[in-house]
């Protein structure tokens, strides 16, 4: 590519078309206008949240869809810091996203100036990798190998901070078409020797289980792990992150693990002889279902060589790209029944627990939920929040083409709607519902307008029941029922508050009601809000 | 247990930063760090010697290896290595005194860096352990400042850590 000479914030726009990016979600500032004024002439669309963080989840939602960075924009000070909740969030989650801020000018950089954050320093623990752009000549090698590094491997947040004067610096336009960093080389070819090690262990099992988590999405491995699963008929659980990497009606699929799991799932990982952990992090809350590992063998395959032992002890480690490893490893194992097996955890999953009638004015939120699970099309983007209905949308949705995705490391509330409104802009075809409850609703409900003003047709179901029900629960169970600060009473009417912003909303208060308001949500062109009450007593682990 | 740990990393402004915030926000042990600039000078070299059972161990090597700007990481076990620290301890010392702290500086290979009428400044090199017993002997005569440098570390032998 030829050399041209242009300012830094013109080439930080050629840089992100030349890395293909389409959307990018921001809020502006001073530091950053620079940059702005220089992405009015491109054909990047610029995507107007009303607070930074939910640019960042908005970047967060489009790269969970898309396997590519999603890229968000903040102003310095201020709205750079409002970016670290969302940057966490991916970090925890291992999404790639390249977030862009603006710094002070360089020479004011340590002088405590105006919206002056030391925005590298804050967001350290929880980035990738991180650049403060000083030398106009480095800009486009630095946002290569932002995007490089925040794609590949463990995925994960990188940020730029490029200070205002750098901004208008001249420089040499030149997109890498390559990057070479020494000291960053992730491992992606499993070990042979240990590939055959799990093939053996396999063909000796007579009681396996796959637990899949969030690395299945990551490495673009849905096919390989059905695959794998269909060939040696192994039953396949999920972390919270892992849910709909299988279709959820295959006959080897039995739901989620731990905590908030479901029994077949979390009686599968405690009778098993053989544990496969297929890109899971094993995070503290799936963990409880793994108290006592004695006499199971486990396999862990992830490409993070750090995960592996971190959480649970390992026999057989694989490092390396899961969609690889799964590739030669069904290569390698011979075709295999386990029928006496998936008989028994088919006679757990068949033990059904009855729904008990919900009170007057209240639908039960699991049959809201199987409602929604008959009329959805098959490919729909299922978005949980944070609290009970994360659990109840993540024990009860039914998805077989479809994608579920939540903040599952972080747990951070307000995620749903802007990364709803993320992925709904990345793959404008699909449906995208974001469900959360009244208390997350409240963090996040000013992006409506960033929907309705960029015609984004994301629906929105909102569980209400005035309370902080998941808070309240473990208030009840722990704390001997004293509860503090769960009561949201004095919320507004969310039916009116989406009518302030032009969006139809409909209550439900009865499941009779259920069909037609999902049904109106659904053929509806534009966003769309339901209002679903639910009992503050329905509790989420029963 | 402690461990010595030999990191090589890019030379670039805020490196150490990230390393030693690694061990902060993981709750890792650090007794000692020591940087400082290799044969090539776009690398440096940071030596830490931690505290911690192996699965610490294995996990500070992981998250290390993490960081994009760590080159290589490689722990090492005692005999392998020939270990370093730098001390100088200022003592009290009146002139009857001088003929004492001379001895002693010539006992235990330390340098006589500064004097004045009532102060003696000594300057030594060697392993943690000596460092210590350096100080148990000064420690009679009336320590005034103590200024330590942490653990610098090099392989036995021919092999050596390189990129």
């Amino acid at each position: 590519m030829s050399e041209k000479k242009m300012t830094v914030a013109k080439a930080m726009v050629e840089c992100l078309k030349a890395e293909g990016v389409k959307h990018v979600f921001g809020y502006p500032g001073a530091a950053i206008c620079p940059f702005y004024d220089e992405l009015i002439s491109s054909d990047i669309e610029h995507i107007l949240v009303r607070h930074e963080v939910n640019g960042g989840h908005a970047a967060s939602g489009y790269a969970r869809v898309t396997g590519k960075a999603g890229v968000c924009i903040a102003t310095s000070g201020p709205g750079a810091l409002n970016l670290i909740t969302a940057i966490a969030t991916a970090y925890m989650d291992s999404i790639p996203i390249v977030a862009i801020t603006g710094q002070v000018n360089s020479d004011q950089i340590g002088r405590d100036v105006f919206q002056e954050a030391d925005i590298t320093g804050s967001a350290e623990p929880f980035v990738k990798h991180s650049y403060i752009v000083k030398d106009p000549a480095s800009i486009c090698d630095t946002i290569k190998k932002a995007f490089y590094i925040a794609e590949t491997g463990r995925p994960g947040p990188v940020l730029i901070d490029v200070p205002m004067d750098v901004q208008l610096m001249e420089t040499e336009f030149m997109y890498p078409d390559k990057v070479e960093i020494r000291s960053y080389k992730p491992t992606t070819e499993g070990n042979k020797l240990q590939i055959k090690r799990v093939a053996d262990a396999i063909a000796k099992s007579s009681r396996p289980v796959i637990c899949a988590g969030g690395g299945v999405f990551l490495s673009d491995a849905r096919e390989e792990l059905a695959a794998l699963a269909h060939k040696c008929d192994i039953p396949v659980v999920n972390t919270m992150m892992g849910i709909s990497n299988m279709d959820m009606t295959d006959r080897l699929y039995f739901g989620m693990i731990g905590m908030h799991g479901v029994k077949p799932a979390n009686y599968a990982v405690s009778h098993c002889d053989l544990l496969i952990l297929l890109g899971a992090r094993m995070g503290d809350r799936a963990v409880v279902a793994l108290r006592n590992l004695s006499g199971i063998s486990v396999i862990h395959i992830d490409i993070d060589p750090a995960e592996i032992g971190k959480n649970v002890n390992v026999n057989t480690p694989v490092v390396g790209d899961i969609k690889k490893i799964l590739v030669q490893l069904t290569e390698t194992v011979p075709e295999l029944k386990h029928t006496e097996w998936t008989d028994e955890l088919d006679e757990v999953r068949s033990r059904k627990t009855a729904v008990p009638d919900a009170k007057p004015g209240t639908v039960c939120p699991k049959l809201f939920v199987q409602e929604l699970n008959r009329q959805i099309p098959k490919d729909s983007i299922i978005v949980a929040d944070v609290g009970q209905n994360q659990i109840w949308t993540a024990n009860n949705i039914c998805l077989t083409e479809g994608r579920f995705m939540t903040a599952g490391g972080m747990g951070t509330m307000g995620y749903s709607l802007p990364a709803a409104i993320g992925a709904k802009k990345a793959l404008p075809e699909r449906t995208v519902i974001a469900m959360c409850g009244d208390g997350s609703l409240q963090m996040q409900f000013m992006e409506l307008a960033t929907a309705v003003q960029h015609g984004i047709n994301v629906k929105l179901i909102v569980f209400v029941n005035t309370t902080l029900g998941m808070v309240r629960e473990l208030q009840d169970k722990l704390y001997e029922k004293r509860e503090i600060a769960v009561d949201l009473t004095g919320s507004p009417a969310f039916d009116v508050i989406a009518e302030a912003y032009g969006i139809k909303a409909e209550n439900v208060t009865d499941i009779s009601q259920a069909e037609g308001a999902i049904k109106n949500m659904l053929s509806s062109e534009k966003p769309y809000l339901l209002q679903v009450f639910v009992d503050k007593e329905e509790r989420t682990i029963i | 247990m402690k461990h010595t740990i030999s990191v090589l990393v890019e030379n670039h402004a805020g490196v150490l930063a990230r390393v030693a915030g690694l061990f902060a926000r993981r709750a890792y042990n650090i007794d000692s760090l020591a940087v400082g600039v290799t044969a090539d000078e776009n690398v440096s070299r940071i030596t830490i010697v931690a505290d911690g059972d192996d699965y610490t161990l294995e996990q500070i090597l992981k998250q290390l290896n993490k960081l994009i700007d760590v080159i290589k990481v490689r722990s090492f076990s005692e005999s392998e290595l020939l270990t370093r620290e730098l001390v100088l301890i200022k003592v009290n010392c009146t002139p009857a005194q001088r003929a004492e702290l001379i001895s002693i500086a010539k006992i235990t290979e330390a340098k006589i860096s500064d004097i004045s009428v009532n102060t003696i400044t000594l300057e030594l090199s060697d392993y943690s352990n000596k460092i210590k017993t350096f100080e148990e002997l000064l420690r009679p005569y009336g320590i005034k400042e103590i200024v330590r440098t942490g653990t610098v570390a090099i392989q036995r032998g021919s092999a050596s850590l390189t990129i």
